[in-house]
C-alpha cells in the first residue's frame, strides 16, 4: 500500500508566541520553526509500516511556503521516499488545505492518508475530517494505535472518557493522537540521504485551486495574564485562605 | 432561519455540553433545534428537549446512527443543510470529530473552539495554546462552529418542546464500531467538576496518583486530572489530560500537585478560577498563573491538605 502523509512547518511548540506592536499577526522574526509535533507522529508511523513492509512507499506533503521544504526534509530524513511541496505564499485555512491535499490524492492515489490531529499553530483540528469528507472516504480521528488488515484498517481511537475502536475501509484519512509512537529522530547518515531524495514542486493552480480565505481575521489580542498571587507558608494555611478568602471550599 | 445544535450522548444520558452548546447556539441565533441521532434514544431526546431556549428537537433513529460514527452522522447533518444556516456542536472528541467533516460536505469553514459569540458571524477562538484569541468574521453563508464547553454556562431546563422525527439515508458502510472501553470511574466528569485535582510527574507513578491524589479529589468531590507528561509517563490514562491537545477546564477550583506549569498546560485550565499549585521546586512556571502557592514536597502536602479538611 502506498501511504500519503501531510505536514505542517510551525513554530517551536516551546516558544510562547507575541503579538506585532501593531497587533496586525504574530510576530514570527528570529523564533525557531518545526514540523507540527503531531504531523511527526503521523510521519513515524509512516515509516514504521513502510519498515513492516506493509506499505511500499511514503509520500509527504507540505502546503506552505519555500521554508516548508525543510519540513519535508525532517520527514525525508525520518524515512519517508519523497516529498511533494505545494506552493503557496498565502495564508491557508484548513478547507483549502484539505482542497489542496485532496486534488494530490487523486493523482498520488495513496491507500492511506496520515495526519496530525491539530496543527499546534491555529488549532483548528478539521484537515484530516474535512480532507476524508471531500474524498469520501472513512476517516479514524485522535488514533492511538492501528493495524492494516488486507483492505481495512483498524483504528483505537481516543475519545472522552475513554477509548473506541473502528474498522475502516481502505482508503481511509487517520488523524494521530500522541500516544500513537514516539517520533525518531533522525540519524546523521539518513540527514544527508534524505539531501538527495526528490521533492516535487506545484502550485495550487496547477491544480485548478485558488486558495480563499474564508475567514477574516478582526483582532488578534493577547489574552489578560493572569497575576501570580500569594505563597502560603503551610498547607492548614492553605485550606483556610481557600475557604474563608476565596469561598471555594465549604 | 435556524440554528441545529448537535446533541451528545451516549444513547442514554444527554451530556452537560449539549446544554452548553445551546447556550452559545442562542447567540448565533433565538430559534434554536437539537439534533439527537442514534438508536432508540427517545430518553434523550426527551431531556434535550426541556432545555431552556431550544424550539423542537428532531430525533433520527437509525442503527447505522448507534454508534455515532462520523461517516453516517455527517452525512444527516450536512442533508439538513438546506434548512439551517448555522451548526453548532460542543468541542467534544464527538464534535471535533464530526463537524469538520460537516463543514466540507458543506463547503464551509469551521471555526473551533468558538469561546465567545459577538456576532451571528463573529466569534472569539484561542491560538497558540490560547496565547493569542483571535477574532473572525466568517464569509460563508453557512456557519459551522464548535464551542468549547467550558466559556458557556449550560441552559437551564424548562417545560418540554416538541419532538419530532427526521429521515436519515444510509449511505455507503466505509466505517464500523469495533469495540469502545470506557474508563469507569464514580468521580464527577472532568470538564464540568467544580473542582478539578491535578497531578503531574511530580507524582512519579501510577501507584501515587492512586495513593496521594485519588482520596484528596474523593474528599474534595474533584475530578481527577493530569498533566500530559504524567499522562506520557504511563500514571493516568489519556482521557484525563488537561491541556492544549486535552481537556480544557475552567473549574471554580484546580489544584495542580506537581505540575511544573508548561504552556500547553496552562492552556487548559488557566481560566479556573482559582489556582492553586503545589510543587517542591519555588520556580515551577505554574506559580506565575497560581492564586494559590504552596512550595512543598506534594508527598507532605496533599495528605495535610486533606487532614485539614473538615471530616465528612
Amino acid at each position: 500500500m502506498r501511504i500519503m502523509v501531510a505536514v505542517k512547518r510551525v513554530v517551536d511548540p516551546n516558544v510562547k508566541v507575541r503579538l506585532l506592536a501593531d497587533g496586525s499577526g504574530i510576530d514570527l522574526t528570529g523564533l525557531k520553526m518545526t514540523m507540527n509535533p503531531f504531523d511527526e507522529i503521523a510521519v513515524e508511523e509512516a515509516v514504521r509500516l513502510r519498515e513492516l513492509a506493509i506499505a511500499s512507499e511514503v509520500l509527504v506533503v507540505s502546503i506552505g511556503p519555500d521554508k516548508a521544504t525543510e519540513t519535508l526534509r525532517t520527514a525525508l530524513a525520518m524515512g519517508a521516499d519523497r516529498g511533494l511541496l505545494i506552493k503557496t505564499d498565502a495564508p491557508i485555512e484548513p478547507l483549502s488545505v484539505a482542497k489542496l491535499l485532496r486534488a494530490a490524492a487523486i493523482e498520488e492515489k495513496p491507500d492511506l492518508i496520515l495526519l496530525g490531529k491539530q496543527a499546534i499553530d491555529d488549532d483548528c483540528n478539521q484537515t484530516g475530517q474535512m480532507l476524508a469528507a471531500q474524498l469520501g472516504w472513512a476517516q479514524g480521528t485522535f488514533a492511538s494505535n492501528l493495524a492494516v488488515e488486507g483492505d481495512a484498517v483498524t483504528v483505537t481511537r481516543e475519545v472522552d472518557g475513554g477509548s473506541q475502536t473502528v474498522r475502516l475501509v481502505l482508503p481511509a484519512v487517520i488523524t494521530v493522537d500522541l500516544r500513537l509512537n514516539e517520533p525518531r529522530y533522525a540519524s546523521l547518515p539518513n540527514i544527508m540521504k534524505a539531501k538527495k531524495k526528490p521533492i516535487a514542486e506545484r502550485q495550487p493552480a496547477d491544480y485548478g485551486i485558488v486558495v480563499e480565505q474564508r475567514l477574516e481575521i478582526v483582532r488578534l489580542e493577547e489574552p489578560a495574564g493572569r497575576l501570580a498571587g500569594i505563597k502560603v507558608g503551610s498547607a492548614t494555611e492553605l485550606v483556610e485562605r481557600l475557604r474563608s478568602e476565596a469561598g471555594v471550599l465549604s | 432561519m435556524s440554528v441545529l445544535v448537535l446533541a451528545e450522548h451516549n444513547g442514554l444520558v444527554l451530556d452537560d455540553a449539549t446544554a452548553r452548546a445551546v447556550t452559545a447556539a442562542i447567540l448565533v441565533d433565538p430559534d434554536v433545534h437539537v439534533l439527537v441521532a442514534g438508536r432508540d434514544c427517545g430518553a434523550v431526546a426527551a431531556r434535550a428537549a426541556m432545555l431552556a431556549g431550544v424550539a423542537k428537537v428532531l430525533i433520527a433513529d437509525d442503527g447505522d446512527l448507534a454508534d455515532q460514527l462520523c461517516e453516517p452522522l455527517a452525512g444527516l447533518i450536512a442533508g439538513l443543510g438546506e434548512r439551517y444556516d448555522a451548526f453548532v456542536a460542543p468541542a467534544t472528541t464527538s464534535g471535533k470529530s464530526v463537524m469538520p467533516r460537516v463543514a466540507a460536505l458543506l463547503d464551509v469553514m469551521q471555526i473551533s473552539d468558538v469561546i465567545a459569540v459577538e456576532a451571528p458571524d463573529r466569534f472569539r477562538r484561542p491560538i497558540y495554546a490560547g496565547n493569542i484569541i483571535q477574532t473572525v468574521r466568517s464569509r460563508d453563508s453557512k456557519k459551522v462552529l464548535t464551542i468549547r464547553t467550558s466559556a458557556f454556562s449550560p441552559a437551564p431546563s424548562e417545560h418540554a418542546k416538541p419532538i419530532e422525527p427526521v429521515n436519515f439515508q444510509r449511505g455507503p458502510h466505509l466505517s464500523s464500531f469495533v469495540a469502545k472501553v470506557m474508563a469507569r470511574s464514580d468521580r464527577p466528569e472532568l470538564t464540568s467538576a467544580r473542582i478539578v485535582v491535578s497531578g503531574g510527574r511530580g507524582l512519579g507513578s501510577a501507584e501515587n496518583f492512586e495513593a496521594v491524589l485519588a482520596p484528596l479529589a474523593d474528599a474534595l468531590g474533584a475530578a481527577l486530572g493530569a498533566s500530559r507528561a504524567a499522562v506520557d509517563a504511563g500514571f493516568v490514562s489519556n482521557d484525563l489530560q488537561v491541556g492544549q491537545t486535552g481537556k480544557i477546564v475552567a473549574p471554580d477550583l484546580y489544584i495542580a500537585c506537581g505540575i511544573s506549569g508548561a504552556i500547553q498546560h496552562l492552556a487548559g485550565m488557566k481560566d479556573s478560577k482559582v489556582i492553586v499549585a503545589i510543587n517542591k521546586d519555588p520556580e515551577a512556571p505554574i506559580f506565575q498563573v497560581a492564586d494559590y502557592g504552596l512550595v512543598a514536597d506534594l508527598f507532605e502536602a496533599v495528605p495535610e491538605i486533606r487532614a485539614a479538611m473538615p471530616a465528612g
